[in-house]
């Protein structure tokens, strides 16, 4: 299979504004799907009466559907009802949608994961609620909590492969584009893989990394792994 | 204007259509996963090999999976393998081979984990008081495995059947694209259409997940020592 | 049973610091303790016995306010400490409790473990409070220990540690609750000499354990409670000689081959 180079070479512009906005598309559904998570997991730890339910729902209703239909829906459906939202905003929207039930159950296990005993050695020793959340609670749920949140980082960036489907200029409309008009498939599609193994192959190495060292620094005390 | 809208989804053309859209999406998802589980628990078992470097083959093959989106992959066969092999590559067909694979390693991925979380001591006991070969599998091993396995091979399987939305996007004309036929059909009579079909898949993929999930959640509960 | 030789120091003064009266507690709808009726004056080491699952630990839990009373009156310096208002915060600074499983926060060094109270809590002057901890931890020998982290820590070590964290905040009276049941055996020694050092010191402790011989050693009075209720309450020497009740010399008659 040889491959035309040059043909290469001159769609690298084109690849590199795909990528660009796919980073920044990814940069934002990691984002507010970070904040609606924190706040989704507080209300569940906290047995806040009301929205504890509202996150429950929210969390089976964004789970068990797909991506692209809440993106069809949020495009195409909420448009005939008057409300026009952007390509690229709908796609922020989608990814936070489905990213933040994601993030929530992540912070939701890191925060279940401090036991009961070091939030009473912490009392023992007068913390108050805030001073407990602060230096007991959060630091250990973060450290249990790190591997999943770069899961889900790296999920949503996959994800973000099927925001194409509503008229983003991503990667994937950029790759069927060059294959439609210029039947250079195998180069459109070697670009294609490279420029996602690029993105997220050293985010998942570092994930690993980080996990591993994560899992050392806990190792002994819990007892587990 | 709603209530007009409603009636796209109770006409009995529309109905018939989406049914049998559903039956490839219900292909393509029983098929990849039937024979995906299958493959995957051969995989698993040859995962567990001493040698590193059949192991490391094995992780190559899943991080492939994990690394590059679903649906480049898609693209991948079905432009890339389509044009390779001269051959006319169905939409339905490449995802089944697709999805398989994906299935096949993830799988694998699952029943190395439960097979080597196996504790040795059960075996060592099981012996100690006098069990066969085969009556410690059927005993022990085996039941012990597929508690460790189920609840993760029913989340692949729910993971999967989401993502079987995406072949739309490659030509196929399953349930979503019937819907999006309709969709154009209905576009003077029933304006507001799109909500309504977007709406009736969205719910259609729930129906089918949500039980799922609940269904792996319970098992991990009940199992959970 | 060995010998650990008997302290006859009296070391206990007339202030009544902590007082418990009528304490009615349930969990689960079944009665955990019932009726108790007990007072710490200043400077007494007073050691509570019994048999297992008797509410030994819940009391003490109760009195740390990590357990919630259902009926009768805890006064602390005289006043009551079991309405909804009263501030169990400031409270805890004034009672220490160490626990079973020491539970010391494992992503803090010894010494952040240690002046993690003082500093944030009460306020202090940090270096102040360091000097303070370094002085304790040399007491108990694990000065060279400060920067490590628990994880790197025996069992025993991690104990004297939850120990100092607790006497740091210099509280007024130290609750004990099983802390050397974890421990194996080889590690028990080194955390009751501890404790047995604070007792020559004049703190008051009101300790939960099985270690007889200690009990013996280091006790001012014991508490002997059985079946949720107090079975009697004598002085040490007394008890462990000549008890008042057939339950409590039933129970001692259990540690005796």
């Amino acid at each position: 299979m040889k491959l035309n180079w040059q043909f290469i070479l001159d769609s690298l512009p084109l690849y590199r504004d795909a990528a660009w906005i796919t980073l920044k598309l990814g940069f934002w559904g990691i984002l507010f799907s970070l904040a609606i998570g924190l706040i989704c997991s507080i209300a569940q730890y906290f047995r806040v009466k009301l929205l504890r339910s509202i996150v429950q729902v929210y969390i089976e209703l964004s789970r068990n559907t797909p991506l692209l239909i809440q993106l069809f829906f949020l495009y195409f459906g909420l448009t005939k009802l008057g409300i026009a939202l952007s390509e690229n905003t709908c796609a922020i929207i989608g990814l936070s949608f489905l990213g933040g039930s994601y993030m929530a159950e992540a912070f939701r296990s890191g925060l279940e994961a401090v036991s009961r005993s070091q939030i009473e050695s912490g009392l023992s020793i007068g913390l108050s609620r805030a001073q407990l959340v602060r230096y007991v609670i959060l630091p250990q749920a973060f450290s249990v909590g790190i591997p999943s949140i770069g899961a889900n980082c790296i999920f949503l960036l996959k994800e973000t492969s099927i925001v194409g489907a509503i008229a983003v200029v991503d990667l994937m409309n950029v790759t069927k584009d060059l294959i439609g008009m210029y039947y250079q498939t195998f180069e459109a599609l070697f670009m294609l893989v490279a420029v996602y193994l690029i993105m997220i192959l050293p985010l998942s190495i570092f994930l690993t990394w980080l996990e591993r060292k994560v899992r050392y620094a806990e190792f002994g005390n819990q007892g587990s792994v | 204007m709603q209530s007009l809208g409603i009636r796209v989804l109770f006409n009995v053309k529309n109905i018939r259509r989406l049914l049998e859209g559903l039956m490839v999406t219900a292909r393509i998802a029983f098929i990849s996963i039937l024979i995906g589980s299958l493959l995957g628990v051969v995989l698993g078992v040859i995962w567990t090999a001493k040698r590193k470097w059949i192991r490391s083959i094995c992780r190559i093959y899943l991080e492939m999976f994990r690394i590059i989106p679903i649906f480049v992959w898609l693209f991948v066969m079905y432009f890339g393998g389509t044009t390779a092999l001269n051959v006319d590559l169905s939409g339905e067909t490449v995802s089944i081979i697709v999805f398989t694979l994906w299935g096949t390693a993830e799988m694998g991925d699952i029943v190395r984990g439960a097979l080597k979380s196996l504790p040795q001591h059960q075996v060592e006991s099981g012996k100690a008081i006098g069990l066969g070969f085969w009556e410690l599998y059927r005993y022990i091993l085996i039941p012990q495995a597929v508690r460790r396995m189920l609840p993760g091979a029913i989340n692949l399987a729910t993971r999967m059947i989401k993502t079987t939305s995406l072949v739309v996007l490659i030509g196929v004309i399953d349930v979503i694209k019937v819907g999006q036929q309709i969709i154009e059909y209905s576009r003077i009579e029933i304006p507001t259409a799109s909500f309504w079909v977007y709406g009736f898949v969205f719910i259609l993929y729930f129906a089918v997940c949500y039980p799922l999930s609940k269904l792996s959640r319970m098992l991990e509960n009940k199992w959970n020592r | 049973m060995e010998q650990i030789g008997v302290l006859i120091v009296n070391r206990k003064t007339n202030e009544v610091l902590l007082e418990v009266e009528g304490l009615h507690k349930k969990y689960d709808g079944i009665t955990v303790l019932e009726d108790i009726n007990l007072s710490i004056n200043k400077g007494e080491v007073v050691v509570i016995l019994g048999p297992s699952g008797c509410g030994k630990s819940t009391l003490l839990r109760c009195l740390n306010g990590l357990e919630k009373i259902q009926g009768g009156d805890i006064r602390f310096h005289g006043k009551s400490i079991v309405s909804k208002d009263v501030n169990w915060q400031e409270i805890r600074q004034r009672i220490g409790m160490v626990f079973q499983n020491y539970e010391l926060f494992p992503h803090m060094t010894v010494i952040e473990n240690i002046i993690l109270g003082p500093v944030k809590v009460q306020k202090r002057n940090k270096s102040e409070v360091l000097e303070q901890a370094r002085q304790m931890l040399d007491r108990v020998g694990l000065l060279d220990r400060q920067n490590s982290y628990p994880r790197q820590l025996s069992g025993g070590q991690k104990q004297r540690i939850a120990i100092v964290r607790a006497l740091c905040m210099n509280p007024e009276i130290m609750l004990f609750d099983e802390v050397t049941a974890s421990l194996d055996p080889e590690m028990v020694r080194e955390v009751l000499d501890v404790i047995l050092g604070l007792a020559k010191q004049g703190i008051t402790m009101l300790i939960v354990t099985h270690e007889m011989s200690f009990a013996r050693a280091v006790a001012d009075r014991i508490v002997f409670i059985d079946e949720a209720k107090i079975c009697e309450i004598t002085d040490s020497h007394e008890f462990f000689t000549k008890p008042k009740t057939e339950r409590a010399q039933h129970f001692l008659n259990i540690f005796q081959y």
